[in-house]
């Protein structure tokens, strides 16, 4: 009957109307700068830096390599690579970035800069409370504001820092074997030599 | 004790008045009442608009407003501050004055129809013999404020917005008159307080509203649809349907005159409800004679917030009418009940008491409800639609 859909539609409404006073799941609504929940795991926003140890400029993973600059879409990244080099985690003497910036309005948080480092230097962080009063500066991140420490990284992402810190360590390790071999070839042949100046 | 809380209103402006000499009495007495209607009406509006943003966050499950004051109550404060500091604009090609009179001719016509009701026993403003003809012919003239509104922003929103309200407005005038001409039927007077007077006796402690016969609740129910579309209230708010419009024929207003546009639309909310109550719920008469200790202002305003809890209620529920199903209805639907209901009025009158007319009466509706129903159920523009291209 005409009208019929219309009182079945104010039932349901009447039902909301009480129900969200009485039943708390009803009301999913999170009062938000009081309280929060707290974000998955999987969540990104800008990318940072990671650095290991104690001091952010000399624990920067980076390396200067610009691939990220370069593959970034909305071309955000503007990176600066060092005159001099300096050893890295490995022990290598590396480039380092002089200047590191990324324009978070520019940015889109497409993660590719995270997908195509060789690194492991840039991550995606969680942060998102990010407005300023200053559009230009206050958007734009050098490389002291985008440096963030590895237990940073390992509490925002445990699961994938975890998975980077196991990667970095058999790098490590390979890359210690293989400068033990050398090494180790290089005494063998000083060993030898002598004797073959004997010959 | 009990009639002097009553009449305090009435007694509180006889005092005022006292200290003034004998020949401005009349006049200062007026000037007061207006002057109280005009601070007490916006002052609901403005309760009213929180409440509604709560009650329409409740049906959807969220909390509302609940940051300004206490849950949110300083709300209206709030947004009255921000409209006031706001830049007015006035669009360049727009016709400048029509543009500010639009707003002005709005509010005024809408306040003017709270002049005749009756708000209590002795609270009317003026009481006209011809009280009912003065609101419709005021609530008439806002259809004009709107179409200045749409017509002078040189919008075409604007334009459209105001074409689809004047439409709109007119047919469910025509509804919304036919419907309340059965009380005057009944009673034999357009005069509203005489319309108060007809219902405010009571039988076995039950009052005589004229809700509780067949042609009165036909005729409630067909004034609360036509006054939803007069006062442009959800489902009906196709005049400033923002998804297809913007904002309707007050696109091109902002700040206080857009304030005004706000405000008028409220006040019109309230003084239709408070018309409703006056034809059909009683007016300012008690639910039951026990309760007639109860001061009468307070029976009036508290039917006239019920209704606007249906109403909010009703915009919470609701999806938008198409254009072609808003005049469907108003034509095909319920003018024709409309007039049946004129018919069964008659007809009532002249069966005299008995429980025959009861029954006589709540058939011929009934069945004219279902078979006009069904057979518009069934109509091609009424039904669902059939998509002739898309399907």
């Amino acid at each position: 009957m005409l009208g019929e859909g219309i009182v079945k539609g104010m039932a349901e409404t009447a039902k909301n109307f009480f129900g969200s006073f009485f039943s708390a799941e009803r009301l999913t609504t999170v009062q938000y700068p009081e309280e929060r929940i707290a974000t998955v795991e999987a969540a990104r926003v800008f990318p940072f830096l990671v650095y290991d140890g104690a001091d952010w400029e000399a624990g920067l993973r980076c390396v200067a390599c610009q691939i990220c600059e370069k593959e970034c879409p909305p071309k955000c990244i503007y990176i600066e690579k060092s005159k001099d080099k300096k050893p890295d985690v490995l022990g290598k003497p590396q480039f380092y970035p002089a200047k590191f910036d990324i324009d978070i309005s520019v940015c889109m948080s497409c993660q590719i800069c995270v997908e195509v480092c060789p690194f492991e230097a840039i991550k995606m962080n969680t942060e998102f409370e990010l407005s300023t009063d200053d559009r230009f500066g206050g958007l734009l991140l050098d490389r002291k504001e985008l440096a963030k420490s590895n237990e940073y990284y390992h509490e925002i992402h445990a699961t994938e820092a975890a998975g980077v810190d196991a990667h970095l360590a058999a790098e490590k390790a390979k890359s210690d074997a293989k400068a033990k071999a050398v090494h180790d070839a290089a005494a063998a042949k000083a060993a030898e030599k002598p004797t073959g100046a004997g010959d | 004790m009990i009639d002097r809380l009553d009449q305090i209103f009435v007694s509180l402006e006889h005092w005022l008045v006292g200290f003034l000499p004998a020949g401005w009495q009349a006049a200062a007495g007026v000037v007061l009442s207006v002057v109280v209607i005009i601070g007490f009406f916006p002052a609901l509006f403005a309760l009213t608009t929180v409440f509604e943003r709560k009650g329409l966050a409740r049906i959807q499950n969220r909390y509302g407003p609940n940051r300004v004051g206490p849950l949110g109550i300083l709300q209206p404060v709030a947004d009255g501050i921000k409209s006031l500091t706001k830049e007015d604009i006035v669009p360049l090609s727009a016709d400048a004055a029509v543009h500010l009179l639009a707003p002005l001719m709005l509010v005024v016509a809408v306040f003017m129809g709270f002049a005749v009701l009756p708000m209590g026993r002795n609270m009317v403003l003026v009481d006209m013999d011809a009280g009912l003809l003065f609101y419709f012919a005021m609530g008439a003239s806002t259809e004009v404020a709107v179409f200045m509104a749409g017509w002078s922003s040189r919008n075409k929103y604007s334009l459209l917005g105001a074409m689809r309200a004047v439409a709109q407005m007119i047919s469910y005038e025509v509804v919304l008159l036919l419907s309340s001409v059965v009380v005057v039927m009944m009673t034999g007077s357009l005069s509203l307080t005489k319309i108060v007077d007809a219902q405010n006796h009571y039988t076995w402690g039950l009052p005589h509203w004229y809700i509780f016969t067949p042609w009165g609740l036909a005729g409630f129910v067909m004034y609360s649809i036509a006054a939803t579309a007069e006062t442009n209230r959800s489902p009906f708010d196709l005049p400033e349907g923002e998804s297809e419009l913007v904002a309707g024929y007050h696109t091109e207003y902002s700040g206080f005159k857009f304030a005004l546009f706000f405000l008028g639309e409220y006040l019109a909310m309230f003084s239709i409800s408070g018309l409703g109550a006056t034809l059909f719920l009683g007016g300012w008469s008690a639910p039951f004679s026990f309760l007639g200790w109860v001061p009468s202002w307070i029976w009036f305003f508290s039917k006239l917030m019920l209704s606007i809890f249906v109403l909010i209620w009703m915009r919470g529920t609701l999806p938008r009418l198409r254009q072609d199903q808003l005049m469907n209805f108003a034509w095909k639907f319920i003018l024709p009940l409309c007039l049946l209901n004129l018919f069964v009025a008659a007809l009532w009158r002249f069966m005299g008491d008995g429980w025959l007319r009861w029954v006589a009466c709540s058939a011929i509706l009934v069945v004219a409800y279902v078979v006009v129903g069904r057979i518009e159920m069934r109509s091609e523009h009424f039904g669902p639609r059939r998509y002739r291209y898309a399907e």
